[in-house]
């Protein structure tokens, strides 16, 4: 479907073996929507394989005393689950969401340096395939290799050495440690496109609000990653090189790398949800039939939550002996970041309010978020009253306030971003009744395992356990968590039989079949090449919107 | 292109910054912030080494290199100037007066890690001393020597002719990140010969 | 005497037996109301502009009315959360103070908890007991006013205690020592375990904390200061262990035994469980464990002790009177 330039010499290979042909065509695109393409098929791929790696941690822990797996394998599970899920999945796909729309919805061709764009894709690619091929390639000295098993944030000293013998962390490290300077790349990508590449007439004002999340995630990622890549270099140098940044039995400091990490950790955090809000931007207001309340509102408190989430980052460490004074001052600016974070939360309740809402599939898992997400920053701000936390922290509550966040705001959103712009992508419709399938599938199966592990975790279930002892009030909760799983499994099992029924014979969409108003609906689906034949020039926040509604355009009322 | 604010809000007069310039800008920053995490490490470990060599023992101020690293980004800018304004000669022998100047750089901390290895029994696994020093100056060795590749790689170009005056935008933005080097030595050398010291 | 064996009382963060896990108890459920008030509104404002703006049927093809915002408004709802936030932050400064800076009474018992991979060393410095995975501690009332005083150090890597009846959690980090205290009201035994990842049998590393009334706990320390029992009958087996490695790794007082790295076994059988809570203490599971430690928990750090089975049952018999 890409209109071929003029003058593009065809080799006789190409012809001669289409398919080859156009698996090369794939692997050195420089197109900012190929590769935005490969980086969510490949996430979902992840997705896919995290997800089954959940399902049997779900399955052991199904029943107290269970040996289904021997602990060695389940502390692998849960590292591989954790670390996947975070760098293989939500970053490429949310990452790919802007790589695919940022140029369309700004007017423009490309990303500012395509080559870097296809640079980052690949090494992503090679760190994601290079940390699943531990589990093959890893027989360090001790046959002790395979898969990292010491947590999707390896605290020291359990990553040093002397506690982690073979080369399982150090898959870990060096696999993460490509992931992210692809991420790092793409972030000064988008920063330069959204600065110099935008159209005529599109002033930072007139950006519509997901630009702006995708400007102020990619500075966010410029100053966020580094802390983790420096504290893995650090950790490389302690393993390999006999140093002592987090080596105890020299002197060294515990407690500094989980500074390190959550300096990293917790903006990594803002940086998937933000992604989130993003779409959620985009999605509610078309299908509300209003334009977004508050814009500007919008776009500061945005920026509020990238500043003030720099400075959160120790509410993770409230168990680790912080003065008292350290630990007001967390609780402090965590519970301040909540307060823009809200504020979100009512201008999308304003968006909807008034307006015609059609229930269609992206609105279903919008609205499912708008709840999710409230329930998820409720039970944050809980654990950021320090003492309550000292109960909560390391608990199965953390793990169920950290699901709702991941899975209930961000997986939601999504599932509403695909349903929303896969007809842009494909050019074809997902099947209306095959996605509200799933979303009550899946709906109901995230309910069902997230709700109960916060009764768990209050009743003193801690994380990352193997198993736990019956008659300790845990039996019950853990079962119904892990049928959840069942439900959930169900709902992407009917996703993906859409994914694949609608790309063969989906509805046809045409270039804009949500009726919506930013500037991508306004070239064909899928879009050409170079994505707008002639360069459009705007008015307004919502161009469409003035080209349908000449009468009464935005740019009167902004 | 100038580079303008970006409130520009007519289409007459649309002009958006540079794209190069942002790029380097936005590597600069992220740079900045793995830099930080290194300083951040030596000065938590300030003092607390259990066993010597100690800091006030064995180090001396590298003077020269300073002068020598930050002299060259007075020549790099006087460097840019001189091709923009097309006096390619000048740009060559300013060019290769900074690589050189760079080059002493890395060649004076070369003796000087091999005095502290060999005469001081200084190294990254010795003490927490050793740790922070060796990681965060060979840090920025490091990336003083990428900046010497790259710098070499335009030498080299100039030097068969391949470098003209519309080149002199990639050069400046090269400059760029030759001055946040010079800029992190800054931070470096205060942190690890005066304040650690 | 409430042995170890007796029924663990169950419960978690809601049912507090100690004054830190009360106080804590007190700011959840304040937040718990807030956050519960805020869900109702919020929640309930949202499910209603779901329903009662929802497109119709038949409705005409026409936009609804564009609002672009409401600076009233939007100030409204910036105001309000900043309020609530402002008290919350007060309580919690106020509950962190109260838990974290207590001052230590002089009736206080002082404790050093010490974390290994996977078990807990636990020494009475001012009473000269050392013990493993068992916390005994008298119970504590406004007369006696008798706390107990937990100094938390590790060995290895990162652990952390949590007893959620008794108090929040704090961690145990190699290279620092970290504080906390527990002031139970009621006797009974508390369960509760190591909750911060410390490698592969982090799930077993279970501690029971039993507290005793003042006569139990008197009798209880008496009892823990003595040497181990020297009975004559069982002198094969002393000294088929006083001749292996077990005397490189454990300490049984009286002995030649003089090893630091695994648990004190003077009063081995005074405990409920072995392996920090991976099984009971029956013979049959000490021998399974002496045999072979992995049988029982995987990854254990004591090897599989290889000895001739005469020489394991006579080894068993000798450790079945420490009590």
């Amino acid at each position: 479907m890409a209109i071929r330039e003029e003058g593009l010499a065809l080799g006789p290979a190409e012809s001669e073996l289409p398919v080859l042909g156009k698996l090369h065509e794939w692997v050195v695109t420089v197109d900012h929507k190929r590769l935005g393409l490969m980086y969510i098929g490949g996430g979902l791929v992840f997705f896919l394989v995290a997800g089954l790696q959940a399902a049997t941690i779900r399955l052991q822990l199904a029943m107290p005393d269970s040996r289904i797996v021997p602990p060695e394998v389940f502390n692998r599970l849960m590292t591989m689950h954790g670390t996947a899920m975070v760098f293989l999945v939500g970053m490429p796909i949310l990452t790919g969401f802007f790589n695919y729309l940022v140029p369309l919805m700004i007017g423009t061709r490309d990303l500012a340096f395509p080559r870097l764009n296809a640079f980052g894709f690949w090494l992503w690619a090679f760190g994601s395939i290079l940390l699943y091929f531990s589990y093959i390639g890893g027989d360090g000295l001790y046959g002790a290799g395979s898969a990292p098993d010491v947590g999707w944030f390896a605290y020291a000293p359990l990553t040093e050495r002397a506690f982690s013998r073979g080369s399982s962390t150090d898959y870990w490290i060096l696999s993460i440690f490509l992931t992210t300077v692809g991420s790092t790349a793409t972030a000064v990508n988008l920063i330069a496109t959204i600065f110099c590449m935008r159209c005529k007439g599109m002033t930072l004002g007139k950006m519509p609000v997901f630009v702006w999340l995708a400007l102020v995630v990619s500075f966010m990622m410029l100053v966020a990653l580094p802390p983790l890549s420096a504290a893995q270099v650090m950790l490389l140098l302690d393993r390999f090189l006999g140093a002592h940044f987090f080596d105890t039995q020299a002197g060294g400091s515990a407690v500094l790398w989980q500074h390190f990490f959550w300096i990293f950790g917790h903006p990594e955090v803002y940086i998937l949800v933000l992604p989130a809000f993003a779409f959620a931007n985009e999605i509610i207001p078309v299908f509300s039939r209003k334009v977004i309340f508050g814009y500007q509102v919008m776009v500061v408190a945005s920026c509020a939550i990238a500043f003030i989430s720099l400075g959160v980052w120790a509410h993770h460490m409230f168990a680790v002996g912080m003065t008292p004074a350290g630990n007001a001052f967390f609780a402090t600016s965590t519970m301040l970041v909540a307060v823009p974070t809200g504020i979100k939360i009512f201008n999308w309740i304003g968006t909807m309010w008034g307006g015609k809402i059609r229930f269609r599939v992206p609105m279903l898992f919008s609205l499912a978020f708008l709840f999710q997400f409230l329930v998820a920053g409720l039970t944050g701000v809980m654990m950021a009253v320090v003492p309550f936390d000292w109960q909560l922290t390391d608990t199965y509550f953390v793990v169920a306030h950290f699901h709702y966040v991941l899975i209930g705001a961000i997986v939601f959103m999504i599932f509403a971003a695909i349903y929303y712009w896969f007809p842009k992508a494909t050019g074809r419709m997902l099947d209306e009744k095959l996605g509200k399938w799933h979303f009550w599938l899946f709906l109901i199966g995230f309910h069902m395992t997230f709700d109960t592990l916060h009764f768990a975790g209050l009743e003193g279930m801690p994380r990352r356990i193997y198993t736990y002892q019956p008659g300790r009030g845990l039996d019950t909760l853990n079962l119904i968590a892990s049928i959840g799983v069942i439900f959930q499994a169900a709902g992407v099992l009917i996703y993906l039989i859409n994914v694949i029924h609608s790309l063969r014979s989906g509805e046809i969409a045409g270039s804009d079949p949500w009726d919506a108003w930013t500037l991508e609906w306004a070239t064909t689906s899928p879009p050409p090449e170079y994505n707008f034949a002639v360069a459009p020039e705007v008015r307004s926040r919502r161009p469409l919107w003035d080209l349908k509604h000449p009468d009464d355009p935005d740019w009167k009322y902004e | 292109m100038t580079s303008t604010s970006a409130a520009n809000a007519s289409p007459e007069n649309w002009s958006l910054p540079e794209k190069g310039r942002v790029g380097i800008l936005g590597l600069i920053l992220t740079e900045s912030a793995f830099f930080s995490i290194f300083v951040a490490a030596y000065i938590f470990y300030i003092g607390k080494s259990a066993t010597g060599p100690y800091p006030s023992e064995v180090l001396s101020p590298p003077i020269l290199n300073t002068i020598c690293l930050l002299s060259s980004s007075v020549t790099i800018v006087f460097a840019v100037r001189a091709l923009r304004a097309g006096r390619r000669g000048v740009f060559a022998m300013l060019w290769l007066v900074t690589f050189l100047l760079g080059l002493e750089f890395i060649l004076g901390t070369a003796l000087e890690w091999r005095h502290l290895i060999y005469q001081e029994a200084l190294t990254i696994r010795t003490n927490l001393f050793g740790t922070t020093f060796y990681s965060l100056v060979g840090l920025h060795a490091l990336h003083v020597t990428i900046g010497l590749i790259l710098m070499g790689l335009v030498l080299a170009l100039t030097l068969t002719g391949h470098v003209k005056s519309e080149h002199a935008e990639r050069t400046e933005i090269l400059s760029w990140y030759w001055h946040f080097v010079d800029a992190v030595w800054v931070v470096v050398f205060l942190t690890v010969y005066v304040v650690g010291r | 005497m409430a042995d170890a064996n007796s029924k663990i009382e169950r419960g978690g963060v809601f049912s507090p037996v100690s004054t830190p896990a009360h106080d804590i108890q007190t700011v959840a459920l304040f937040v718990l109301a807030i956050a519960g008030a805020i869900f109702v509104i919020v929640a309930g404002l949202l499910l209603f502009a779901a329903v009662r703006y929802r497109a119709r049927a038949g409705d005409d093809a026409q936009e609804p009315a564009q609002v672009y915002g409401s600076n009233p408004i939007e100030f409204a709802w910036t105001v309000v959360p900043i309020l609530i936030v402002f008290v919350l932050i007060l309580v919690t400064a106020r509950t962190i103070y109260s838990v974290q800076a207590a001052a230590k009474p002089s009736g206080a018992i002082n404790v050093t908890v010490i974390g290994h991979q996977w078990w807990w060393e636990i020494r009475y410095p001012d009473l000269g007991i050392v013990t493993a995975n068992e916390l005994h501690v008298p119970v504590s009332d406004k007369r006696g006013s008798t706390p107990t005083f937990l100094r938390l150090e590790s060995a290895d890597v990162a652990h952390s205690f949590w007893v959620p009846r008794l108090a929040g959690k704090t961690d145990l980090i190699p290279n620092k020592h970290n504080d906390m205290w527990i002031e139970p009201h009621k006797a009974g035994t508390y369960l509760g375990q190591c909750a911060e990842f410390c490698g592969t049998e982090h799930a077993l590393m279970l501690i029971r904390v039993v507290v005793h009334p003042p006569d139990e706990w008197q009798r209880w320390v008496a009892a823990q200061q003595q040497s181990a029992s020297a009975d004559t009958s069982v002198a094969r087996g002393r000294q088929v262990m006083e001749s292996n490695a077990c005397v490189n790794c454990h300490v049984v007082r009286g002995t030649n035994a003089n090893g630091r790295f695994g648990p004190d076994l003077t009063h081995l059988m005074s405990r409920g469980t072995i392996g920090a809570g991976a099984a009971t203490n029956t013979l049959e599971h000490l021998k399974t464990w002496v045999e072979d430690p992995s049988v029982i928990k995987p990854g254990a750090l004591m090897p599989a002790m290889n000895l001739r089975q005469e020489d394991l049952n006579d080894v068993v018999a000798y450790l079945a009177t420490l009590r």
